[in-house]
């Protein structure tokens, strides 16, 4: 299945500065050891949406080069590691970019992926909507390309249509919601009031909110739709300020929880609720794998070459490229190859684990290919937990109490 | 800093001291606070706190000079080591350590001295009383763990996202060799006899004993403690005793130091100590080991041969490293 937004998007290929000059796609390691004669070559692709550009003005505009500026920190980080080995790293990407009047006809995410591979790329990273992931994954089936979803939550990824070359390095919705619920668990904030917004995404929000609070013990005390527009969005008041605002009336519940992954709402109910209560969900306290105030297990060091490279802070997005690209790294300087069956191999082998600033080791879950990875939960200036929490234990490992586990998985991996 | 950081100079030193009929301990524990941005000074004989020293920015890394006189304190986001006077607690000169130092080692004579840029994937070799860079060496990423061999021939250099021991020659400021380890490895301690190299990794939660002749992981140390979960032990700090026979394991979350037979490698116990401990230091007779304990803002006593945590004691916030000197 293609998504419908394809026809409208054109492809503008190859991109930017790291396809420039042939000397400038990774960042060459200073001066390699003696020892490094002939590097074996690991190239690695990423196929992208860059963010349309912003309104003349946006505070808070993502980044052109989200997740991008990720995969040049992984091949930096590579390139450093690798000259030790003898391996070098190089990164292909490719942005995928609505057409303009008067340029060719897009090239889709599977065009791109197909081109990435018929170049000798053995290991694609995706920052694509779940629709052009799947797409990919059926167009590349049995090429030997591993590929890994660094954007796309959506649990059905990791559960009826699973493929079994595709790994999946962003959190599934069903994690982000067991980290909060975890959390709401911790605190006692028992009772929730459900906001949940009209896109598709939001719904599939909700409902792997409503699990979670199932699986923890919590209780759905209110439920209504969001029919208010994109009132965050309008950032001031409107006509229907009035009627947002009183919405909430009448409701008993502990915290209030937003689903909006548009992110067209959700800022606006923190402080508009009639009683006072705490908003969390997708906006406000959120579960994210990223955060600037991350510092503790040596993040500090990954946001500061992060920042030199890309100038900015690094985002969510930009981790999990970066994850995905180090996975293919770590599992190059472990089994001491850079032969793509074999690293796919050693990826996949639930012994295989890759360090990533979160204090234990993440590895990938065999039945789903999802990775096992601490959530973090923030609010927009500070770190207030991290999932799982203290006490939540589980016969493998805790981070198994996030997301769907292996007797509940409906996922049938099927080597292609 | 007892035997390790400064070593063979200093056990020689120190055993003329102890033979010239120095008291048990009168020795002085210096403990640096992360985020206190200070120096903890624990006299070894009350165990209390006589001083705290204000430094630099973020200090980590910590050890005594040769004689005593002088302390040597990473200043990780000022970019410098700091000396401090040991006599009036304050800095007398600061050194040009390159970026983000965070742990280093001197050479057995007392200079240079060997730091760890962790934000900067390099090894500086640092002239002390010229303050000069002698050398810049590329390692892996965020270099951390630093060991010398006795006889100061070999460097080695732990990278926490490498993931590799890098054996540096002394005198080439060559890499010969780079030797993978488990996830994250932060510290890295070699026998006495200069044959075996303890190397901790944090995430991968072991411990690599490497044979430095041939380069080769020869044992792969784990640790099982019941009630805590396997993701809790995380291994930072770790100590020979001078005779070669224990090994101390600073488990970081799992708020325990396991003590370790040195030649069968079998944990022989789990001492329960302060939270998220991180660097050991014994005192110059071995006969006290003290801990960093990151996140209760304390340092534990070990009484090294009872194995038995004899102590706590209140020190800055967050306390990272901890050196002691035998004056």
């Amino acid at each position: 299945m293609v998504d419908p937004r394809t026809p409208t998007l054109a492809a503008l290929g190859l991109l930017a500065a790291l396809a420039a000059a042939p000397g400038a796609r990774a960042q060459q390691a200073p001066t390699p050891p003696a020892a490094a004669a002939q590097a074996a070559e690991i190239r690695l692709g990423l196929i992208y949406r860059p963010a349309p550009a912003p309104s003349s003005y946006d505070a808070q505009a993502a980044p052109e080069d989200e997740g991008l500026a990720g995969a040049r920190l992984a091949i930096q980080d590579n390139a450093t590691t690798g000259r030790f080995v003898r391996q070098s790293y190089a990164l292909d990407a490719m942005a995928l970019r609505p057409a303009a009047p008067g340029e060719p006809p897009p090239q889709s995410a599977t065009d791109a992926a197909r081109d990435l591979a018929a170049r000798g790329l053995r290991f694609l990273v995706l920052a694509l909507p779940a629709d052009e992931v799947l797409a990919v994954a059926d167009a590349l089936k049995g090429s030997g390309v591993m590929l890994f979803n660094a954007s796309a939550p959506d649990d059905r990824l990791r559960g009826a249509e699973c493929r079994a070359d595709l790994f999946h390095v962003a959190p599934s919705r069903a994690m982000q919601t067991d980290a909060l619920a975890q959390f709401l668990a911790f605190m006692r904030w028992r009772k929730l009031f459900l906001i949940t917004g009209p896109q598709e995404g939001d719904k599939l929000w909700a409902e792997a909110m409503k699990r979670s609070a199932k699986k923890f013990g919590l209780q759905l005390a209110a439920e209504r739709p969001w029919t208010f527009g994109p009132l965050a969005r309008a950032r001031g008041d409107t006509p229907t300020r009035a009627e947002a605002l009183v919405f909430t009336r009448g409701l008993d519940y502990d915290v209030a929880v937003v689903a909006d992954e548009a992110g067209d709402f959700g800022d606006y109910v923190p402080f508009h609720t009639v009683d006072p209560r705490p908003v969390v969900g997708t906006q406000g306290l959120i579960p994210t794998t990223w955060h600037p105030t991350l510092e503790v297990w040596g993040a500090a060091q990954a946001q500061n070459r992060f920042r030199r490279l890309a100038g900015r802070l690094m985002r969510p997005l930009d981790y999990q490229v970066w994850a995905a690209m180090r996975a293919v790294g770590e599992a190059a300087f472990q089994k001491k190859t850079t032969d793509p069956a074999a690293l796919a191999a050693a990826i996949a082998d639930p012994a295989f684990t890759l360090p990533g600033y979160k204090g234990v080791a993440l590895s990938f879950r065999p039945w789903d290919h999802q990775l096992r990875q601490p959530l973090l939960l923030v609010q927009p200036q500070a770190l207030v937990a991290v999932a799982p929490e203290q006490g939540y234990l589980h016969q493998r490992t805790p981070l198994d109490t996030l997301g769907i586990d292996l007797p509940e998985t409906q996922c049938r991996l099927t080597k292609s | 800093m007892s035997r390790h950081r400064i070593r063979p100079a200093r056990a020689a030193a120190l055993a003329a001291a102890l033979l010239a009929a120095a008291p048990a301990h009168a020795a002085t524990v210096y403990v640096s606070n992360e985020k206190g941005n200070s120096v903890s000074v624990i006299d070894v004989d009350t165990l209390k706190v006589t001083a705290t020293w204000p430094v630099g920015r973020r200090p980590r890394g910590i050890a005594v000079g040769k004689d005593g006189s002088l302390l040597y304190v990473c200043a990780s986001d000022d970019d410098r080591i700091d000396v401090v006077d040991t006599k009036t607690g304050k800095i007398v000169r600061s050194l040009r350590s390159g970026p983000d130092p965070e742990q280093f080692i001197a050479h057995p004579s007392g200079n240079p001295l060997y730091v760890a840029n962790e934000d900067d994937s390099q090894v500086t070799v640092l002239d002390i009383e010229k303050n000069k860079v002698l050398a810049e060496v590329p390692v892996g990423v965020e270099p951390e763990g630093m060991g010398l061999s006795p006889d100061g021939s070999i460097l080695v250099n732990t990278s926490e996202t490498t993931n590799m021991a890098h054996f540096i020659d002394t005198k080439t400021f060559q890499v010969i060799d780079n030797v993978l380890v488990d996830a994250r490895p932060r510290f890295a301690e070699f026998s006495r006899d200069g044959k075996w190299l303890w190397v901790s990794a944090e995430v991968g939660g072991t411990v690599s004993v490497i044979d430095v002749e041939t380069r080769k992981v020869v044992k792969k140390i784990t640790f099982k403690i019941p009630g805590v979960t396997d993701e809790q032990i995380q291994p930072v700090g770790v100590r020979l005793t001078m005779d070669g026979t224990k090994a101390f394991v600073a488990l970081g979350p799992a708020n325990r130091v396991a003590v370790v037979d040195a030649r069968s490698y079998e944990v022989q116990k789990y001492l329960p100590v302060g939270q998220r401990v991180w660097q050991l230091a014994f005192t110059p007779d071995q006969k006290l080991l003290f801990t960093t304990n990151g996140t209760s803002n304390d340092v534990s006593v070990i009484d090294v041969e009872a194995l038995k945590v004899t102590k706590s004691i209140p020190v800055g916030l967050l306390p990272w490293g901890v050196a002691i000197s035998p004056q």
